[in-house]
């Protein structure tokens, strides 16, 4: 599903710059859930960008199902971002002025679906998190949890390959957190691949591996057994 | 290709983005509405000029008579020169076809009256070329002809105000008007845009004054137009030439400047000219000023826009956005808006002078007014500069790594 090897990135900081990835290696399989961990600086958000597409790598080689991820055009990343990826952020980052169901249609616009069709399977995508009675709410009428809610439904209606969450609790009480990650863990039970990443080592523990980061590189990377986030709720 | 959900796209973020949207349409708006009034006005008092020349013919010369200051050919200095009929025609001879239109004119103070309505009034008794000299406007009735001179008819042609003073109940034309006693039939009315002055006149036939008010052939003074093909340098002679033509056949001294005075408007004409070009080229500096000032605020809001929608630039590109699909929708957001507030500062603009031309003529501003395809021109210029200033930075933000512009909190 996702393979990478020998991955470098470094931001110039003035005159000198910083090494963030020093040559990480990680492949994951279709239908894995697992928790990138790592106290800040370490690199760790970095690793999600770039397997997000949202920033690019020094060097280092990043295979995505099979389609070598390298010197991309900003048309073609942008077409590649549509088709595998789907973006869960810590701030949610629905755009303030569309409802519910114009954000999670958003990327379908993107897709070229027809008006109809991207209404029909935006509400099918917020039936299934829970939110079709608000369909028509903006952004600033929903709470935390239901804006991650939509969030993650707009991330699904492109039906992407994999789900990329950066710290998707972060900004959510624990309960709330609970709550979205019990709806990631089904997801998954679906077979949805997901990665996320967190420095929450309950949220980590929900996941079926932990890959540890410290200082750009790998420490540790292991299965756990997973915690369900229903026993919780 | 018309994609109507790029459309939807851009109508629902001007549409929930109303204060961005009614700042950057105010500007453009405002500025076309300066635009249009600074350019109505500067049009305003070129109106006036031309206006200030209306009254006569552009190219008329006027010759009066006066007392010589100087002894001249054995004639004493204080001699009273007085024109008769035979200069009239001596000009018309000499000068042939320099001269387009040419009356002799006898002014008579008169107290007119019809029925019990009384007032005084100037006549002034002329030949029938006045007509295109003062350019009179006939309303009714006809002007003074050659026949009324001959015939030395008593009739009259009478100014509007004159028959709205005394023809108080009833028109005047076919009536009989009484100057100073005599009975004179009114057989025409006419009109001029010299204002009321030149609308309170009686003109009467030359040779029916001569004879009733003096019995005489005397002329106070002559007017006429030169031949409309000349220049103004040519005028000028030919003004140079008359006045010493006539100051010899009057044995005037060449530099008694009182005997005879001629006065060439194309004098005047010039410095208008002159006047009309400054003008303009106010006017152009106006209008280049406030197109200028608009395009650096519409350039300066597109700039802030971009900057606003950064993060949301970010979650579009996150989402599968393509970088021309970024730069459409911002450059044609500004595109409507620009486009629309331009229209809505051209109506304004428009209205503000219909509403203020009344007022406006007590300062010398007639009929203020701009042309609809020049503030068009100024809108689509004002559209241009905004799509230019804005494609730049919407270049620039299709371009921000997303990252970075979701970063942008």
């Amino acid at each position: 599903m996702l393979k990478i090897s020998q991955l470098h990135k470094s931001y110039p900081i003035g005159d000198s710059s910083l090494h963030v990835l020093k040559g990480i290696d990680l492949s994951v399989d279709a239908g894995e859930m697992v928790a990138i961990m790592g106290s800040s600086g370490s690199g760790k958000s970095t690793l999600l960008n770039i397997i997000g597409m949202l920033d690019e790598a020094d060097s280092g080689d990043y295979i995505l199902d099979e389609v070598p991820i390298k010197n991309l055009t900003e048309k073609k990343a942008a077409v590649y971002r549509n088709k595998f990826l789907g973006f869960i952020f810590q701030s949610f980052n629905l755009i303030n002025y569309k409802n519910a169901l114009e954000n999670v249609a958003l990327p379908l616009y993107y897709q070229g679906l027809k008006r109809k069709e991207r209404q029909e399977k935006g509400k099918f995508h917020l039936e299934k998190v829970g939110l079709l009675d608000w369909a028509h709410h903006l952004p600033s009428e929903l709470s935390g949890g239901q804006k991650q809610r939509v969030a993650i439904a707009r991330a699904l209606a492109a039906n992407p390959k994999l789900l990329l969450a950066d710290e998707p609790t972060g900004a959510l009480d624990t309960t709330t957190s609970y709550e979205i990650m019990e709806f990631l863990q089904q997801l998954n039970d679906e077979g949805k691949t997901i990665l996320i990443v967190t420095h929450e080592e309950d949220i980590a523990e929900m996941c079926k591996r932990i890959v540890r980061l410290r200082d750009g590189v790998i420490m540790e990377d292991k299965p756990v057994e997973q915690v369900r986030a229903s026993q919780y709720v | 290709m018309f994609d109507i959900d790029l459309w939807r796209e851009i109508f629902q973020s001007i549409n929930k983005n109303r204060t961005r949207s009614l700042l950057s349409g105010f500007t453009v708006a405002f500025a076309i509405l300066l635009f249009a009034i600074l350019f109505g006005i500067a049009n305003g008092l070129g109106n006036t000029l031309d206006e200030a020349f209306k009254d006569d013919a552009i190219n008329n010369i006027v010759i009066w008579s006066g007392r010589t200051t100087k002894a001249n050919k054995g004639l004493q200095a204080g001699r009273q020169i007085q024109f008769k009929n035979k200069d009239h025609d001596y000009i018309k001879e000499e000068f042939g076809d320099k001269v387009e239109f040419m009356t002799s004119r006898v002014m008579i103070n008169v107290d007119a009256s019809f029925r019990n309505e009384k007032s005084s009034y100037t006549v002034r008794a002329i030949h029938p070329d006045n007509l295109f000299i003062e350019q009179n406007k006939i309303k009714e009735g006809r002007y003074i002809n050659q026949r009324d001179l001959n015939e030395k008819t008593k009739v009259v042609i009478i100014g509007r105000l004159v028959e709205e003073d005394l023809y108080t109940k009833t028109r005047a034309l076919g009536k009989y008007i009484n100057l100073n006693g005599i009975q004179y039939k009114v057989v025409g009315v006419f009109t001029d845009d010299g204002g009321d002055d030149e609308e309170r006149m009686i003109y009467m036939p030359i040779t029916t004054a001569q004879q009733i008010y003096g019995n005489n052939d005397y002329v106070d003074m002559m007017y006429l137009t030169y031949n409309p093909e000349m220049d103004y340098d040519t005028a000028l002679s030919f003004s140079n030439l008359l006045t010493r033509k006539l100051k010899d056949r009057f044995s005037i001294a060449k530099n008694d400047q009182r005997g005879i005075r001629v006065q060439n408007n194309a004098e005047g004409a010039k410095a208008v000219n002159q006047m009309s070009f400054g003008l303009g080229i106010i006017i152009l500096v106006i209008g280049f000023g406030t197109l200028i000032a608009g395009i650096v605020g519409i350039s300066n809001i597109m700039i802030f826009i971009v900057k606003e929608r950064t993060k949301e630039i970010g979650i579009r590109k996150a989402l599968g956005a393509q970088p021309k699909q970024i730069i459409s929708i911002i450059l044609i957001e500004s595109i409507i808006i620009t486009a629309i507030a331009g229209y809505m500062g051209l109506l304004a603009g428009i209205g503000v002078l219909e509403l203020a031309t009344p007022t406006l003529e007590t300062y010398f501003i007639k009929d203020p007014g701009v042309s609809n395809s020049l503030v068009i021109g100024a809108t689509i210029t004002l559209i241009l500069a905004g799509t230019l200033a804005g494609y730049i930075p919407a270049k620039k933000a299709s371009k921000i790594k997303p990252i970075v512009a979701l970063r942008n909190d």
